[in-house]
């Protein structure tokens, strides 16, 4: 097929080539970024494909993981792929509304897709059961997202379709995603705008009363609906509207306030859930005939991330040890325009949106002695804009991976801006000097306006008179819980929704993708899907059987061991040291070397954490810190998976960068002859390795090549 | 920065609280004041003093979790979320009085976590349109004047803090409800229900035990997305004309 988008309006998914290397200031401190430690830009690693995988293999696998059978897919079926939804659809077994009141499901999560689809089912006559950790539904991370949401309306007659989202989707996440449930994602996405609007989001509209639409993340379309700077929140109330709607109409029960720290599995399916109280700490059983999670994602294993600090992967991580296999754990998507960290107590980064780097122009200072200087006392020729030197076609516009691995770079170097944070200055200049002489200040006011009133907010510093800083953060995890078509996980019964699943984004997530995802998931496929597997219903009554028990006293015994260590160190100083961990090691750039570091790092934090780990209260009470202990005790074992995982992928794919696998102009280098799989990782056991199972990705609707535009 | 923090302590709903008093030294003014409540838990935990409840979430200003009164006005001295208040707007030495939200609606839970599920309840009697999923027509089959859409939009930024309660002397939720009220009337999807849900709304206000709205104002005053007196008018407006219409 050919190629319908051009290089210069491309900026997430074009390769560039840089015309000169960064040679100003060698690091100083290898010992903060070993990945690093020679300029990778100038030592460009060709690897010799042909005999590079046997040896290494062998020598990787040994003590870090074992190969398993491959997997695939067998829910999807046959036949061209704009019928196999529809396929699928008429495929599925129905159940008849007189015994949809006799099946009950549990749904963890009350985000896009947890409260879509708790409001569909219960609409829908079955009997839902929904579990959030925060005081309402309405509060979960979807609320955050500020972009837009993509659909293929063409409502612009630019000549967008089903076929070019979903097109626009495999290639933007590197060929790393399935394609059929790409397409549907596409092919169900209008239903979704029809779908909101109907429930009273506000959306942008025009002066003619229609919607309006934006283009976003680099495409050559504008389909992306908006509602200012709020999209995300617009549509989750809509969502929780609804959810709220069916707990008055008694079809959905809602439990805020609980968390869920176990799945129960008898006979092999998902049978239920054990939830904490974490208002009385009472530990509570819930059994239900399907069980779907909608937990949301994992960034929060890097400490300071966009996410919400609630944020975890503890419902995930506890199904991961009971058998679903975990997806591609090391793809993090990393946002390059946050606001940087100010102090080794932060607790969070905020996003600032990445329309900033249309007018902005980045830079930091030539020489390191000048890092400290007020910017605007340092004159233009000792400042470096690196991005439009390396890259000058693109120059400030290049992908997302390339602008944050650059801005790290320069940090790492020694050049980085702001106050010091440990031994680095971790931020750069984003200058609208030039932007403000050229359009003037009330252009850029109004252009730019909330987002400098923000940042003003956040720094106490005035950005219209003194260049605002940014630096990269972890934004998005597409990584997830491996699914069928069906969304249904490796645990039968057990489905996975949003961006708890792993199949859409692939190796990269495109802009105003994640909520089309989620939304998609919790209206349109979970109640579909789960209907064939719910006909088989209602299962047998499991309450009696020992599993239910022992998955009960399982999660009692592990809080009780947290109470009982009693030791020095509190749980944010673990959460902390292993954000440093992640994000040195398995962030933007990843080595070899640097991986097989921070395995043996977070093995002697594992060791240290049941050692060490400092909770004080009881378990019958409010305990945040209990809450956050159980937390990042599965944070740090996702952490080792992660760098496993990142390890074992010898290529550079999307945002994920190794410094093994670069063309000779130093830009990522995808390997599809060996790495064109899911890596779907099975739990190995506390004592044993994981086990790693490969789904080919077959790409039978879209050519698969690299994203070389030369 | 040095401070004196005066915290509302209690340990549950049923308990009697107090205050206590903490130092905080070493603070830096470009923590924010959730950041300094961090820093207090980290030192008490270090004591082996029980850490300090508080409620927060995105810490980015929008899911609407934290909210506290602080020195007596909701979400501190600007006109913003608990987690985007920074210490650079307290001088150093201050002492500052950390209390929960106050309202006979808004139970304490434990210290500075309230129970703000009236909230949702009062959206289950009707605070939503009526469409199931699949039943949705064509978007553009309905089009909406854009005064009227930004109207809608305006009132649609309630994060559901709170805020506008616990700055109220009569604990009232009219500002919360005003705004549902107001985004959903705007729009022409919810006409069909627009007179029963005001009704249906605002006795579920009524039953939670928030108070009556007199035109105070400080409602609007401390409401960090600045959601405008007037959506009260137009609850009252829909209300009174519900009740003639149909005075059941």
């Amino acid at each position: 097929m050919a190629d319908p988008r051009s290089n210069v309006d491309d900026p997430d998914s074009a390769v560039l080539a840089p015309v000169q290397v960064a040679t100003d200031g060698p690091s100083d401190s290898p010992m903060a970024n070993p990945t690093s430690a020679e300029p990778s830009v100038s030592a460009p690693v060709v690897p010799d494909a042909p005999d590079r995988p046997q040896a290494q293999i062998g020598d990787l696998v040994a003590g870090l993981y074992r190969l398993g059978e491959p997997i695939a897919d067998t829910k999807a079926p046959d036949g061209p792929i704009e019928q196999k939804w529809t396929k699928r659809k008429f495929e599925a077994k129905l159940v008849n509304p007189a015994n949809r009141r006799k099946l009950k499901v549990i749904i963890v999560g009350t985000g896009l897709a947890g409260a879509s689809a708790a409001a569909t089912l219960g609409e829908g006559g079955y009997h839902v059961t929904s579990f959030c950790y925060q005081d309402s539904p309405r509060r979960a991370h979807s609320i955050a997202a500020q972009g837009g949401i993509n659909a293929a309306k063409n409502y612009q007659e630019d000549g967008d379709s089903v076929q070019r989202l979903f097109y626009d989707t495999v290639k933007g996440g590197d060929y790393r995603s399935r394609e059929t449930n790409v397409y549907r994602l596409a092919e169900v996405s209008t239903n979704i705008i029809d779908q909101c609007v109907a429930q009273g989001v506000p959306f942008a509209r025009d002066y003619g009363g229609l919607l309006d639409n934006r283009s976003f993340g680099g495409v050559q379309v504008s389909r992306t609906f908006y509602a200012r700077g709020q999209t995300g929140q617009q549509l989750l109330i809509g969502a929780y509207q609804a959810l709220e709607r069916q707990v008055a109409a008694g079809t959905v029960t809602v439990h805020t306030r609980h968390e869920m720290l176990e799945v129960v599995v008898v006979d092999g399916k998902a049978r239920g859930v054990i939830v904490r109280d974490m208002v009385t700490g009472e530990i509570e059983t819930h059994l239900a005939d399907a069980v779907v999670l909608a937990s949301g994602g994992y960034g929060n294993v890097f400490f300071l991330s966009t996410n919400a600090m609630g944020c975890n992967v503890t419902a995930s991580w506890r199904a991961h040890r009971k058998g679903a296999h975990f997806a591609n754990p090391c793809y993090t998507q990393i946002h390059p325009t946050c606001i940087p960290v100010s102090g080794e107590h932060q607790s969070k980064l905020t996003l600032m949106s990445e329309s900033l780097r249309n007018d902005g122009r980045i830079w930091v200072p030539k020489n390191r002695e000048d890092c400290e200087k007020h910017p605007r006392d340092i004159p233009e020729d000792a400042r470096d804009y690196y991005l439009e030197r390396i890259y000058p076609a693109f120059g400030n516009l290049v992908p997302r991976d390339i602008a944050s691995r650059q801005a790290k770079n320069v940090c790492d170097e020694g050049r980085g801006v702001g106050p010091k944070v440990g031994d680095f200055r971790r931020g750069v200049y984003l200058d609208f000097t030039e932007a403000i002489d050229r359009l003037g200040l009330a252009a850029v006011k109004s252009k730019y306006g909330n987002l400098f009133d923000m940042y003003a907010r956040i720094t106490g510093e005035d950005p219209y008179a003194t260049p605002m800083r940014i630096y990269p953060a972890v934004h998005y995890t597409m990584g997830g819980l491996w699914v069928d078509y069906d969304l249904q996980s490796s645990i039968p019964g057990l489905f996975v929704t949003g961006e708890a699943n792993f199949s859409d984004h692939g190796a990269n997530r495109l802009g105003a993708s994640a909520l089309m995802q989620g939304l998609a998931d919790g209206y349109f496929v979970l109640p579909n899907t789960i209907r064939d597997y719910l006909a088989a219903g209602p299962f047998e009554n499991v309450e009696s059987r020992p599993e239910v028990a022992e998955a009960r006293a399982d999660v009692q015994q592990r809080i009780k061991l947290l109470l009982e260590i009693n030791g020095d160190r509190t749980v944010d100083s673990f959460h902390r040291e292993l954000g440093h961990i992640m994000w040195e090691y398995c962030g933007m750039e990843r080595s070899e070397e640097g991986l097989r570091k921070a395995v043996d790092l977070i093995r002697g934090l594992k060791a240290e954490f049941w050692r060490n780990v400092k909770v004080l209260g009881s378990g019958e009470e409010l305990n945040q810190a209990l809450e956050r202990a159980g937390r990042v005790a599965d944070f740090i074992e996702l952490g080792e998976l992660m760098c496993i995982d990142a390890l074992h992928r010898r290529e550079s794919c999307g945002g994920h960068f190794r410094t093994e696998s670069q063309t000779e102009e130093g830009e990522a280098l995808r390997h599809d002859d060996e790495y064109a799989y899911v890596a779907a990782w099975e739990w190995g056991g506390d004592d044993g390795d994981p086990v790693l199972h490969k789904e080919d990705l077959v790409y039978d609707f879209i050519e698969l090549k690299q994203r070389s535009y030369k | 920065m040095n401070l004196t923090l005066r915290i509302w302590r209690q340990t549950a709903a049923a308990t009697q609280g107090s205050f206590h008093t903490y130092q905080v030294d070493d603070i830096s003014e470009d923590m924010s004041f959730l950041e300094m409540l961090d820093v207090l838990n980290e030192r008490l935990t270090a004591k082996g003093e029980d850490p300090v409840a508080f409620d927060s979430d995105c810490r980015e200003g929008i899911c609407g979790t934290c909210g506290l009164m602080i020195s007596g006005q909701a979400h501190g001295p600007e006109v913003t979320t608990t987690c985007q208040l920074h210490m650079r707007s307290f001088p150093d030495g201050d002492t500052i009085t950390i209390e929960p939200w106050r309202a006979d609606a808004f139970p304490v839970v434990k210290d500075l976590i309230v129970d703000r599920s009236a909230f949702d309840r009062i959206i289950q009697a009707g605070g939503y349109i009526s469409v199931n999923t699949g039943a949705a027509p064509e978007a553009h089959s309905v089009p909406v004047p854009k005064a009227q859409a930004d109207r809608a939009f305006d009132a649609a930024t309630c994060i559901s803090c709170g805020a506008c309660v616990a700055a109220c002397p009569n604990a009232s939720g009219m500002l919360f409800m005003g705004a549902k009220v107001t985004h959903l009337a705007e729009l022409p999807q919810g006409q069909p229900e627009r007179a029963a849900r005001v009704v249906k709304m605002v006795n579920q206000h009524d039953h939670e035990g928030f108070g009556g709205c007199t035109n105070i104002g400080e409602c609007a005053g401390a409401c960090p997305k600045e959601i405008p007196l007037d959506v009260i008018s137009t609850l009252n407006h829909d209300l009174r004309k519900a009740m003639r219409h149909n005075p059941s």
